[in-house]
């Protein structure tokens, strides 16, 4: 299965090397390396990379590469789930997954990654587990982790919880300790669940159920054939948020390679663009209704050239506190086999996933 | 392969010595000499009396060698340390073995014995750590302590330490090969192996190892099946994937006949475009023969194949994206047409995962497009790209889209690509305009559409965009020239203004080929290029040569001597390809005396009507491997990959995968059973990661007595195991060897070879277990299987539970005390493991008071709950409610011995054609009751009985259960017989309410509207009626149901209509049940049945039930 584990970072550097069967050289890295100056973008390396003896699987995240060496046949999806597993392992154990946080625990890591794989299969990948064989590197952060624990989750032993409308969801998806037969049955969801945090559900809602985006984006941005100015007009607001404030809403966008600069003027917030990336950010804040934060001005192109004929897409983030824009809603949270009577609590959040719009 | 990893070692390690990266790494920040120097100090921190001194000097060593820097020479100083007390000194020099052994083999064989000692450690941790770092060795010297190793490990109590047996076994096979023989030995015997824990790594085992050795599976097939759910995940994808393989050797094709309707209806396939209709005929060809079989014999599905299917689909909803896609191949390579379908909304689901697994999932959804579109079409909009993806991934999703393009959503399709278009990412462009021709070359109505777009974009700004266009136009153009030519009339203009190489060869090549539809421009056009030759590229220049030779022959009046200052330049060209082709042309076409007779034909090979391209997938076909196999990812064969079979053209002998399962039950094993149950959770406690979550659920599910989801899977594979009790038992039970053996002839061949294989030692291993027993819980598990194998075996494991639990609750305060009393054994003997426990999650103190707990006040709670828990099982899996139990002699009349049935619901194994009746004994009398057996039994006329085998003794205040088969020929009459003691006979009569005279069916919803529409009018009765107030629900109704008969669940697209088939028992016809909600709790019943007799007694037994 999994031969050998690299950690490369941004720069082309292979700062750790792990390997669970006989040692591959590093040097095996090199068709890696290729690969990568081939990619125009750090996303756009191939997750698989075949090479005359081995097979390069590997995952960006948090700008470091996880690459595995394969020897033979192994699904691709298995490693790449793997290697996802290890970088949120170690951002459990070190709160970041950097290469500062790598280096300065090397020794928890490479324990860890003992422990996660045994001759290149997976033997304990969950958190709970790894924990007791390995401690966290400092106790402060132990403490943390347990208190939060404590609160949330750990006494409860029987837990059904059930959701409103079931036929909301199209589509869901289960942390193993949900007891399946019991939610096809009942769609209830009782679990014993394990220690510290844990994702228990995720849930899909189909298209048919016509869930409103709570923002909407006017625009209007126009390139004038042989001017070398445009103009640059755009406008958000909520739409149906029940009275919840749209709140850390961030707009970015790549404008077409022809513009230089933009000189533009925000309502509220503040905007940055770089020149040389053409990437505008602007960080708006809340929105508030009555008056609708505005980012307006001209931008200036390459003079002689002709009008750029793509449109910019625009990616909004937002989060909305206390509301689920789904409609999903716990019903009641039952606990069962504690004496002690637990705390109860649920917090709802929408936070924008991959929100495009396009002009 | 050792050879080669040193090797690799020799490189590695030379490469690291002069590490460039070295000077610039902070961490290190010294110079090669001060590196030896701190070496030195290393190794006197590690001779040193100190823990922390050797804990530090490990952990910089540890560092060292996660840098990749060579720290082979602390190699004498580290090995010292191996028999540390210190854990955490320990466990890093174990790290620092590992990876420095191959090197040096002697100084690590020093280390050896520490680990022999570490074998025998009470502590399983121990033992199973000391033989992974064992077994992680490669040294070759030591492979016969290695085999050793494993083979004790194997056949060890705790199940820990057999999964780490399962994962040295491939290690052992990749430093020496020869040892094959005996590892699968052992994998035969861990395959056998019943816990969760273990499942997983020998079946990762035995794809490393054998994967050839398919017939070990048939016996540990339907276990797998029923573990599955509960084996960890990665395990999970291991056993699916494996499984796939299997079922393609075992099952036949599920889709036979479904091409064979096609062909007849031949209705939705003019729907689908021309590429697919290639497929489909190819198809067809294959399987040819399959489908006369076909003809011969109706499909039904092997159970074994609706197992697999059934117990994998929950894995659907798995939070981990290689499950996800394990399950999705297995349905796409295995499951009936109209199931696949199921699959498609997990895999758009993966694609909100990381862009890595959108990756792999878009190549796989990519080929399952080609041959299954309809799946993926309601999910268009999935695959709508975003400006922010990664190339790789645009490419992937528009690969997708142009698969799924039809008529009816072409135009949706055209609209997003048009947006793509004006994208910046100019590779992701022409991709686009690629996936545009194709677009337009399968959908006949909208290539006029596609061609204007693509024309127009023909004036785009970017050469890129309009070269690709260019390209994708030749190949449309070429599929009806005379249509078009003005649209060649515009490309001729072209060639002053674009430069792209490609497109300027397709342009002229395009005029060559249709000079007759352009004849004014074309010589217009050579001209052009005969002045502008000596500047263009190569694929330029054979197609100019190309294009004068065509107007030669056709127009020779104008362009003979352009054609022929053309040639005389190619022929001084520097390219030899290019003076060839001058050369080789002008003696074609240039009639001279010494010409030859192909001259003649010169006209005929050069304007030769050309077929037009094809444009298709580079995805079509793909799915002859694997479905998310890195082979299929690649689409080419990677090491070690297994083909997946084509399908049997008839199905191997199926009972191969039974298993034996005596239906006899000891009275004394009934006291081991209670016992069992209770103690379940040590053994799920000690099954991995989720350990606690199992532990918990199974306690107070046993407790309340009910079953639970976790649970009856594993009971199931419980059942199974039965042929490693017999085994075990063999030696205690000689008489009753013999009789089981006449019983299952097949089963034989395997125990004997099981016994030869196994050393001696093994063979007294189970022995001494069994007389164990009583003390030693964990190994009791093992020789206990026998007395849980006293119902009859089935595939649907949750039959079985409710009756055991209903025996439970007929004695609850015994078992109980029992079992605590066994926790507080466990207790004090695992006490020493606590502190160091992770797999075995102190389990005793936890489980003891959740258990007593549960006894007191969460019983009742707890009972409601589960009850419906199990009344509500997905109905399509089998109809299991809480059983009836029918009184068959009172406690009175029996004079202490009181008799009830129940039906079990379960196929009565020897004879297919029987009811398995499970009678219940219990005695309440203050003495032993012998002997129990039956006699005179009185039948009508056609009716048959399997008489359960005797009980010789059934001690006071405890119960025993048989099972008996009783052949009613479909009717309700009775079976009376007379229940006979050593000392009393009793007349006793067993009549079976309808609902028990059938079994469940499982068919599709279009299978049972089919039927349907075969059973109208006498066969068919409806009733109206009013539902009661408490089942005015889906859940409600489907339990009443299952509960009066016993049917299974149609699946159904309306949530107003239940539907449930089963088939009656002896004559096998069809029974079919509708109930249609309406408002206000009306409904209609609608039962159809061949037999009306059935039918009419079904309608009011399920009336009834509806009403009450």
């Amino acid at each position: 299965m999994i031969h050998s584990l690299f950690l490369i970072n941004a720069s082309g550097d292979i700062f750790l090397e792990k390997h669970w069967k006989s040692v591959v050289s590093r040097s095996v890295c090199d068709y890696f390396f290729e690969a990568q100056e081939r990619a125009s973008e750090p996303e756009n390396v191939p997750p698989v990379i075949p090479t005359p003896h081995h097979y390069l699987i590997s995952v960006l995240r948090h700008r470091i590469y996880f690459v595995a060496v394969i020897q033979s046949e192994v699904p691709p999806l298995f490693v790449i789930e793997f290697l996802h597993r290890v970088v949120d392992t170690f951002q459990d154990y070190f709160g970041v997954c950097t290469e500062a946080a790598i280096k300065d625990n090397v020794v928890v890591v490479y324990e860890l990654l003992e422990e996660m794989l045994d001759n290149g299969f997976p033997l304990a990948t969950e958190s709970n587990i790894l924990k007791e064989l390995i401690k966290p590197p400092t106790i402060l952060r132990t403490m943390v982790n347990t208190i939060t624990g404590l609160l949330m989750l750990l006494p409860l032993r029987h837990s059904p919880l059930r959701t409103r409308n079931p036929r909301l969801l199209d589509d869901v998806s289960f942390h193993p300790c949900v007891r399946f037969k019991r939610w096809e049955a009942e769609r209830i969801l009782s679990f014993i669940p394990p220690d510290g945090n844990f994702r228990l559900l995720s849930y899909h809602v189909s298209s048919q159920n016509l869930v409103a985006i709570p923002v909407y984006v006017k625009h209007n941005i126009t390139f004038r054939e042989g001017s070398s100015q445009g103009r640059f007009d755009l406008t958000l607001g909520p739409k149906q948020t029940m009275g919840k404030v749209v709140e850390s809403v961030l707009v970015s966008s790549q404008l077409p390679r022809g513009v230089l600069n933009a000189n533009l003027n925000p309502s509220q917030g503040t905007y940055t663009f770089d020149p040389v990336t053409k990437l505008l950010s602007w960080d708006v804040g809340k929105i508030n209704p009555q008056k609708l934060p505005s980012l307006k001005g001209t931008m200036s192109l390459q003079a002689g050239a002709s009008k750029p004929d793509e449109n910019p897409t625009f990616n909004i983030q937002f989060k909305i506190q206390q509301m689920a824009i789904s409609g999903l809603k716990v019903n009641r949270l039952d606990m069962y086999g504690e004496k002690y009577k637990p705390f109860k609590g649920i917090k709802y959040m929408t936070k924008a996933g991959k929100f495009q719009v396009r002009t | 392969m050792s050879t080669s990893s040193a090797f690799n070692d020799e490189k590695g390690g030379s490469s690291s010595v002069g590490e460039p990266e070295y000077g610039h790494d902070p961490a290190s920040g010294g110079i090669f000499s001060s590196d030896y120097k701190r070496h030195d100090d290393l190794k006197e921190m590690l001779d040193s009396n100190k823990d922390s001194l050797k804990l530090e000097a490990m952990k910089r060593i540890v560092a060292m060698i996660a840098r990749g820097k060579n720290a082979s020479d602390l190699f004498p100083a580290v090995v010292k340390n191996v028999a540390c007390k210190n854990i955490e000194v320990k466990k890093l020099v174990y790290v620092y073995l590992v990876r420095y052994a191959e090197e040096q083999q002697d100084l690590a064989l020093l280390s050896i014995s520490t680990f022999q000692r570490g074998l025998k450690d009470p502590n399983q941790l121990i033992r199973a750590s000391a033989l992974r770092v064992l077994s992680s060795i490669r040294v070759t010297i030591i492979v016969p302590i290695m085999m050793l190793a494993i083979k004790e490990a194997a056949s060890d109590m705790s199940p820990y330490v057999r999964k780490t047996a399962a994962h040295a076994i491939p290690k052992l096979y990749s430093l020496d090969p020869e040892q094959k023989d005996q590892l699968i030995e052992v994998i035969e015997k861990l395959l056998a192996d019943k816990t969760t824990l273990v499942a997983g790594s020998v079946v990762m085992a035995f794809e490393e190892v054998c994967p050839e050795r398919i017939d070990l599976i048939h016996k540990n097939y339907r276990k797998l099946c029923n573990l599955l759910i509960d084996v960890e995940e990665w395990g999970q994808v291991v056993i699916i994937n494996m499984l796939t393989r299997y079922a393609r050797t075992q099952f036949l094709n599920p889709n036979i006949n479904e091409s064979l309707l096609e062909e007849g209806g031949g209705g939705d396939k003019k729907f689908y475009a021309s590429d697919e209709d290639e497929d489909e005929d190819e198809e067809k060809d294959k399987k040819a023969e399959a489908v006369t079989m076909a003809k011969r014999k109706p499909y039904v599905m092997d159970p074994d194949h609706r197992l697999l299917l059934r117990n994998t689909k929950p894995l659907l909803q798995s939070r981990n994206a290689a499950v996800v896609m394990a399950v999705a191949q297995l349905y796409f390579h295995l499951a009936p047409k109209a199931e696949v379908g199921v699959i498609a909304k997990a895999l758009v689901r993966l694609l909100r995962s990381h862009s890595e697994v959108q990756y792999v999932v878009l190549q796989n959804v990519a080929t399952m497009t080609i041959k299954r579109r309809g799946m993926f079409e309601p999910y268009l909009k999935s695959f709508y790209i975003r400006s922010t993806d990664p190339t790789q991934i645009k490419i992937l999703k528009l690969e997708v889209l142009t698969n799924l393009a039809n008529e009816t959503n072409i135009s949706t399709i055209l609209r997003e690509f048009q947006t793509y278009i004006k994208s910046m990412d100019k590779d992701f462009v022409a991709a686009t305009i690629q996936a545009i021709g194709r677009c337009a070359t399968n959908i006949g109505e909208v290539r006029d559409t596609c061609l204007n777009g693509l024309v127009q974009l023909l004036s785009n700004r970017d050469e890129l965009v309009v070269a690709e266009s260019v390209v994708v136009i030749k190949k449309l153009l070429q599929m009806q020239p005379e249509k078009h030519s003005d649209i060649i009339k515009h490309m001729a203009k072209l060639t002053d203004n674009i430069q792209v190489p490609m497109a300027r060869a397709s342009i002229l090549w395009l005029i060559g080929e249709y000079c007759e539809h352009v004849p004014k421009i074309a010589p217009d056009v050579l001209r052009k290029m005969a002045k502008s030759f000596t500047n263009e590229e190569d694929i330029v220049k054979l197609q100019i040569i190309n294009l004068a030779a065509k107007l030669y022959l056709t127009n020779s009046k104008q362009t003979k001597l352009l054609t022929q200052y053309v040639l005389n330049l190619a022929k001084y060209d520097q390219n030899y390809d290019i003076r060839d082709r001058a050369r080789f042309i002008r003696q074609l076409i240039v009639p001279t005396e010494k010409s030859g007779a192909l001259s003649k034909y010169a006209k005929k090979l050069f304007l030769a009507l050309k077929p037009a391209p094809v444009l298709e997938s580079p995805f079509k076909d793909r799915d002859h491997f694997q479905l998310g196999s890195l082979s299929h990812l690649l689409n080419a064969k990677a090491g070690g990959y297994q083909e997946l079979p084509d399908w049997p053209e008839a199905a191997p002998d199926p009972s191969v995968r039974n298993v034996e399962v005596p239906e006899w039950t000891k009275c004394s094993s009934r006291e081991k059973r209670k016992e069992k149950k209770v103690e379940k959770p040590f053994y799920s406690d000690s099954e991995g990661e989720s350990g606690a979550t199992e532990s918990a659920d199974s306690e107070s599910d046993s407790a309340s007595g009910s079953e639970s989801g976790s649970e009856d899977s594993r009971s199931g594979s419980e059942s199974d195991e039965s042929k490693e009790a017999s085994e075990s038992e063999e030696e205690e039970e000689e008489d009753l060897k013999t009789k089981k053996n006449k019983e299952k002839p097949l089963k034989k061949p395997v125990q004997e070879s099981e016994s030869e294989q196994s050393s001696e030692e093994e063979v007294r291993k189970p022995e001494r277990k069994s007389k164990q027993s009583k003390s030693d819980s964990e190994s009791e598990s093992e020789s206990e299987s026998e007395s849980e194998s006293s119902e009859s075996e089935s595939e649907d494991s949750e039959d079985s539970e409710p009756e055991l639990k209903k025996k439970k609750k007929g004695a609850p305060s015994k078992p109980a005390f029992k079992a605590t009393k066994k926790d507080n054994k466990k207790e004090k003997k695992e006490m020493s493991l606590l502190d160091l426990d992770d797999f075995e999650p102190a389990p005793s103190p936890q489980v003891t008071p959740v258990n007593s707990f549960l006894s007191n006040s969460l019983v009742t709670d707890l009972e409601g709950l589960s009850l419906s828990d199990s009344a509500l099982m997905p109905a399509t899996i089998a109809p299991s409610s809480a059983l009836k139990s029918y009184e068959l002699l009172h406690r009175i009349t029996g004079e202490g011995l009181s008799v009830e049935y129940c039906f079990s619901r379960q196929p009565f194994i020897t004879d297919a054609n029987m009811v398995a009746v499970q009678v219940h004994f219990t005695n309440n009398s203050t003495s032993d009751t012998k002997s129990l057996h039956m006699e005179d039994v009185k039948l009508q006329s056609g009716m048959r009985v399997k008489e359960f085998p005797e009980i010789e003794l059934l001690p006071a205040g405890e119960t025993a259960t048989a099972v008996m088969g009783i052949d009613f020929c479909d009717s309700t009459q009775t079976a009376n017989f007379q229940l006979c003691t050593h000392t009393r006979k009793f007349f006793v009569s067993i009549q079976p309410p309808v609902g028990e005279l059938m079994r469940p069916f499982f068919m599709t919803e279009n299978e049972f509207k089919k039927e349907q529409g075969q059973l109208m009018g006498m066969n068919e009765i409806t009733e109206k009626l009013i539902l009661d107030v408490k089942c005015r629900n889906e859940h409600a109704i489907v339990q009443k149901v299952t509960t009066a008969a016993n049917l299974s669940r149609v699946p159904c697209g309306s949530d107003k209509e239940c539907r449930f088939a089963g088939r009656t028992v002896t004559s096998s016809s069809l029974v079919l049940v509708t109930v249609a909600t309406k408002d206000q709790g009306a409904a209609q019943l609608t039962v159809n049945c061949e037999k009306m007799v059935i039918g009419t007694m079904l309608v009011k037994d399920i009336l009834l039930a509806l009403t009450q």
